[in-house]
């Protein structure tokens, strides 16, 4: 025991004393730490917007993106952002607020983007997973689905799916589910 | 060689087996140690602090290695399926409080032990409970709990009060794999640097799980995460819950009918929402006793301590190795520890940030600054710089408190730094 006190003591005798911490108080936890260094290196272009409710809580905060091309373009989705302590060990948790149609989205707004789930590491940054969500808007994609009827839409016959994702957009309903008006 | 003999107060010869290791030096004892009483009394006036799963294990051999003021914490109650490998416990302790029967136990059967029970988190307790203890052991049953007690203990290190570094001793055991490691928290690698050796729990794709199920589990999942949120929106879901359990089963059981896919049972119900691994008794005592060892090395010096990695898997034979871990320069944790800036207090963040970019260890030209509490100021996105913008005028009195940590990143530079700013 004394030998690893006498340990500390060297290393610190190296070190040159250079910092005795005073009383403690609270500390920057490593996901904040994280959270923040990810924040400022985002790449937001002109198609998303983010939002924090709680400037003081940036673990918990909304991402809107407005597509400027494909089927999507004109409207504006918004998901909510929660990233645990446990961050970048575990992935951020993402959910669309709104009822939209789109194969990889359910009703509820449970997004289907592997790196949220199954591909998620901790060298990913939130940059990596807005750019994978911006990207499910420019190419929906019908192989994962999540919402089955909008992927089988999509696969047998492209032409009626744009239109579906036109009239849901509006406010319409597609196969008697009625959607959220997301138009800008 | 000389055989030191020692007299003591052990009429039964409760502790031969101790003395024996403790009275005459062996060929890798340290050189500085003094084999004898002294090393026996400073062993049994020893804190000792225990947690979790591998607890009974722990305990029952920390007790029998002669440690004498041993405190447990375990915020689990007794279940029917423990008494299989947690030997402490007896069908009638079902529904009592692991740490108590556990503690209770211990005691009548190894006489002179004074063992302390506390019924709850690991998370409950302060700094300062925490200081009053020599060594931690844990067998925690999640990186959440170990990443705590970690940056805990390593936050509060106190480089002018060396016994305010505690020896943290970790084991884990997952089905027949497990580890032990030791942990000089701010001397050598801690759990946060080892992190990335954890592989993630494989997760299934939703979209396998909302389409086409190919595996029973794939059905819970899906009843688990999809049904459940549909259905049943307003309950949050409890796992201990038997009633929230058997709707999930029952949801499942339709779900699996109709996908033709047998094999969804109750108890496979409970282990999928539980993410449970089936636990190995014997894994539990080799690790148990590994890392009992290495306290009872730490304490009294009386045989090298394990540097610092030792895995154990015993799926095909007995396997072991031992390793290094090295300290991450980078890590979140113990890298980069908060140094001491003495600041005026009625300087304004604004001036505060630009007198970061002069001083020559940092040179920060676009820092983005916290505290625990608050964003005092973020450069992206815009829509956090508008929010803390106004800060910059403030003062450092209005902003954080004489003591407090601040964490600075910037683009330019790959590692974070925390200071402690200490008003003048």
């Amino acid at each position: 025991m004394l030998k690893i006190w006498s340990m500390k003591q060297q290393q610190q005798q190296a070190e040159n004393a250079e910092g005795a911490a005073g009383k403690k108080k609270k500390k920057v936890t490593a996901a904040q730490l994280r959270v923040q260094r990810d924040l400022q290196e985002l790449t937001l272009g002109n198609t998303m917007k983010m939002s924090f409710p709680n400037p003081d809580d940036i673990l918990n905060f909304t991402l809107s993106i407005e597509p400027d091309e494909g089927m999507y373009k004109g409207g504006v989705f918004h998901f909510n952002f929660t990233v645990n302590q446990n961050f970048p060990h575990d992935p951020p948790k993402v959910k669309c607020t709104q009822k939209i149609y789109h194969p990889n989205i359910d009703l509820e707004g449970n997004v289907c983007l592997n790196i949220l789930r199954e591909d998620w590491k901790p060298v990913l940054n939130l940059n990596a997973v807005i750019v994978g969500m911006q990207f499910l808007f420019l190419e929906p994609n019908a192989s994962d689905p999540l919402n089955k009827d909008a992927a089988e839409d999509l696969r047998s016959n492209r032409d009626s799916f744009k239109r579906n994702v036109r009239s849901s957009m509006a406010g319409g309903s597609v196969r008697g589910v009625s959607f959220e008006r997301v138009l800008k | 060689m000389t055989t030191t003999s020692v007299t003591m107060e052990d009429k039964q010869g409760q502790w031969q087996h101790l003395y024996k290791v403790l009275s005459k030096p062996g060929p890798y004892s340290d050189e500085d140690w003094v084999p004898g009483m002294e090393t026996v009394k400073a062993l049994e006036s020893s804190k000792i602090l225990g947690a979790g799963g591998l607890g009974c294990e722990i305990l029952k051999n920390l007790a029998l290695s002669g440690f004498k003021d041993i405190h447990v914490i375990d915020m689990d109650t007794i279940d029917i399926s423990n008494l299989n490998r947690q030997f402490l416990f007896r069908q009638a302790d079902i529904g009592k409080p692991k740490a108590e029967v556990a503690a209770a136990f211990v005691e009548k059967r190894v006489k002179g032990v004074k063992i302390t029970p506390f019924v709850g988190k690991i998370q409950d307790k302060d700094e300062d409970y925490y200081m009053q203890f020599k060594i931690v052991i844990c067998g925690l049953d999640s990186i959440e709990a170990r990443r705590w007690i970690n940056s805990t203990l390593i936050g509060m290190v106190d480089p002018e009060d060396p016994e305010s570094l505690k020896p943290l001793i970790d084991g884990g055991t997952e089905g027949f794999k497990g580890q032990a490691r030791v942990i000089l928290p701010t001397l050598s690698s801690c759990i946060e640097c080892q992190l990335d050796m954890h592989a993630p729990r494989p997760a299934v794709p939703l979209c396998t799980i909302a389409t086409i199920p190919r595996q029973p589990q794939h059905c819970i999942e899906w009843a688990h995460q999809i049904a459940w949120q549909e259905k049943r929106k307003d309950d949050s879901f409890d796992s201990d819950d038997m009633e929230h359990i058997s709707w999930v089963y029952n949801a499942a059981l339709q779900r699996a009918q109709h996908f033709h896919i047998h094999g969804v049972t109750f108890q496979m119900t409970q282990g999928v929402v539980k993410n449970i691994i089936p636990a190995i008794a014997s894994t539990n005592a080799v690790i148990a006793a590994s890392t009992t060892s290495e306290v009872l090395k730490i304490a009294t010096s009386c045989n090298p301590y394990l540097e610092n990695y030792m895995m154990y898997a015993g799926e095909e034979g007995v396997y072991t190795y031992t390793f290094e871990a090295e300290k991450k320069p980078d890590c979140p944790v113990c890298g980069n520890l908060a140094r001491k800036m003495t600041v005026n207090a009625d300087m304004t963040l604004g001036d505060f940030i630009e007198s970061l970019g002069e001083r020559a260890e940092a040179q920060l030209k676009k820092p983005s600054l916290r505290t625990e509490e608050k964003t005092l100021y973020q450069r992206f996105p815009p829509q956090l710089e508008e929010h803390t913008r106004p800060n910059l005028r403030l003062k450092l009195r209005e902003l954080v408190e004489d003591g407090e940590e601040v964490a600075v990143s910037d683009p330019a530079y790959t590692i974070d730094f925390r200071y402690r700013l200490n008003f003048q």
